[in-house]
């Protein structure tokens, strides 16, 4: 009966209300905004949030011991609170707060591979991967002598679970996969991939970028090792990220970078580093996004990530019918489970173009490679056009894509 | 024609557009105008690379001018290089070198010369620009 209630409330066009951005005009025509992948646009809780810190909390956090010191401290550690339940975690200090998903990988490579990696063992990442969750990966086996090894892919854009299985052995240590492809929008099995992962003695890091926003994550239920994301990306502020890890992994791996906040003492004889989750927060963190992801949290847990998902799920079907009605249109990434992305191809047409063309026609989406180069190769193709959904689109907005992409077609074939 | 004449020449080509469509349905047209590098030189090293679109650009010197060939993977690309090379081929090394490309900013392209767009023309410029000079020096 409630959840009848709650369903019914859901309207997209009081969802859109709270974004002010949306209401703007690019090249003189409404502004339709399908790159939410890159980042999404925020909601007026969040702006309101970002003046209210500076204009009310703004002071360094857990050094003062001034009140607004005390202040600004209690919001930033707010949204660590927010943030345990948000992904079930079992402790608080088992997130750690970063600039964005990339630092939460490199910290995860950089810190578990001094520990744990030696010549010879091997990490596992797969063909969807983005640049974020490879490089990191090969410097770090560059470094120790380590072996990377990649899953292939499907023509649908599916891992091949099979292959996954016969590349694990004793000798693997990490595997470190996407769980929303921001290319494809293929959803994969990582609760499958973690059970077979521990199996096998390995860690697993799940870069959740293109999936917190759109399915509830339970790192318990997961069981995964790590978990990365970004604020920017689920309506929160800019240069915030999360490090989800278990307890027994922060405490193993050395800090990442040495400075304020990390330490206990400091003598030059020795530092003693401080506690978790601080060890690994050195320097002054991004104080205003930190503080203001809370209230993202509040935003997506407001509306609910069920109805969000099931919102996006239907705008992505609409999309996908209507894009396919167009002749020679291809779409890369057919997967049985996609969330939320829609990349394509018209044939004969360079991705970029048609980008520009949409540009002039208010539509914001992404085109080119997706910082998924290794992917591209894969299809044999330079990039593709995406569409990325988020809450606050509608049907009206694939209605503009689709006319966009018919005149497009139109003009450049 | 000097190099400000053909600048001028496209400013006043570009006037009578008064919508983006047309004005894009004429760059597309000048792509396929352009004169086409040679398939020889269609190689890494003649590579311009964007972060989307790929700019292929050759240079030649033939009695004391610059001869511009190109070529570019996307068709909106392809007529912005056809743009620059229409208007910077066939002229003097010092005279590419020194040039003042005012046109851009007239006929409303700025957008496609900011460094962050993707498709590599700002690149080309200089690479053009460059070339001009290399020649230069060695005359």
């Amino acid at each position: 009966m409630e959840r009848t209630a709650v369903l019914e409330r859901f309207d997209v066009n009081n969802v859109r209300k709270d974004f002010p951005i949306l209401t703007r005009t690019v090249n003189g025509k409404p502004l339709v905004y399908l790159d939410n992948g890159a980042t999404t646009q925020k909601p007026r809780q969040v702006i309101d949030a970002i003046a209210h810190y500076y204009t009310q909390l703004n002071s360094n956090v857990h050094r003062g011991v001034h009140h607004l010191s005390q202040l600004a401290t209690d919001a930033f550690e707010v949204t660590r609170r927010k943030l345990k339940p948000f992904i079930n975690a079992a402790h608080e200090h088992e997130i750690v707060l970063t600039k964005g998903t990339t630092e939460s990988i490199n910290l995860v490579a950089t810190c578990y591979g001094k520990a744990f990696l030696h010549a010879g063992d091997e990490i596992i990442i797969s063909t969807m991967e983005h640049h974020s969750n490879i490089v990191p990966w090969q410097i770090v086996c560059e470094e120790r002598g380590a072996v990377l090894k990649v899953v292939p892919i499907n023509e649908a854009g599916e891992l091949d679970m099979a292959a996954y299985r016969s590349m694990l052995s004793d000798r693997t240590k990490m595997v470190a996969i996407t769980y929303v492809s921001n290319a494809l929008g293929t959803v994969n099995p990582v609760k499958e991939i973690i059970d077979l992962a521990h199996a096998s003695g390995a860690a697993v890091l799940v870069d959740a970028a293109q999936a917190i926003q759109h399915l509830p994550i339970d790192v318990q239920a997961l069981d995964v090792d790590f978990l990365v994301f970004s604020g920017h990306k689920m309506y929160g502020p800019t240069g915030i990220g999360i490090l989800y890890g278990k307890e027994k992994w922060l405490n193993a791996m050395p800090p990442y970078q040495g400075g304020g906040e990390m330490i206990k003492e400091v003598t030059f004889a020795k530092t003693t580093y401080n506690e978790l989750p601080f060890k690994y927060e050195a320097g002054t963190p991004n104080i205003e996004a930190g503080i203001c992801l809370a209230h993202a949290i509040d935003y997506i847990q407001e509306i609910g990530l069920d109805q969000i998902a099931r919102h996006e799920h239907e705008l992505l079907e609409y999309a996908t019918r209507r894009l396919l009605e167009i002749p020679g249109l291809r779409i890369i990434g057919t997967a049985k489970e996609k969330s939320s992305v829609v990349s394509f191809l018209l044939d004969g047409v360079h991705p970029y173009d048609v980008g520009v063309i949409l540009d002039k026609l208010g539509v914001a989406v992404r085109t080119g490679h997706h910082c998924t180069q290794p992917l591209m190769d894969r299809y044999g193709i330079p990039g593709t056009v995406r569409a990325s959904i988020a809450v606050y689109n509608t049907t009206e907005d694939i209605d503009a894509l689709i006319a966009g992409v018919e005149r497009a077609a139109a003009m450049l074939r | 024609m000097t190099i400000n004449e053909i600048q001028d020449e496209l400013i006043d080509d570009f006037s009578f557009f008064d919508d983006w469509m047309a004005k894009y349905e004429y760059i597309i047209q000048l792509g396929k105008e352009l004169p086409l590098i040679d398939d020889r030189y269609k190689t890494d090293h003649y590579l311009i690379k964007g972060c989307q679109s790929k700019v292929w650009l050759h240079a030649d010197h033939q009695d004391g001018r610059v001869i511009f060939t190109a070529d570019s993977d996307a068709i909106i690309t392809k007529g912005l290089v056809g743009l620059m090379v229409k208007v910077l081929s066939g002229h003097a090394p010092d005279q590419i070198a020194n040039s003042n490309l005012y046109f851009i900013d007239e006929i409303g392209l700025k957008e496609h010369l900011s460094p962050t767009r993707a498709n590599g023309l700002l690149s080309m410029v200089k690479q053009m620009k460059l070339y001009a000079v290399a020649l230069n020096a060695k005359a």
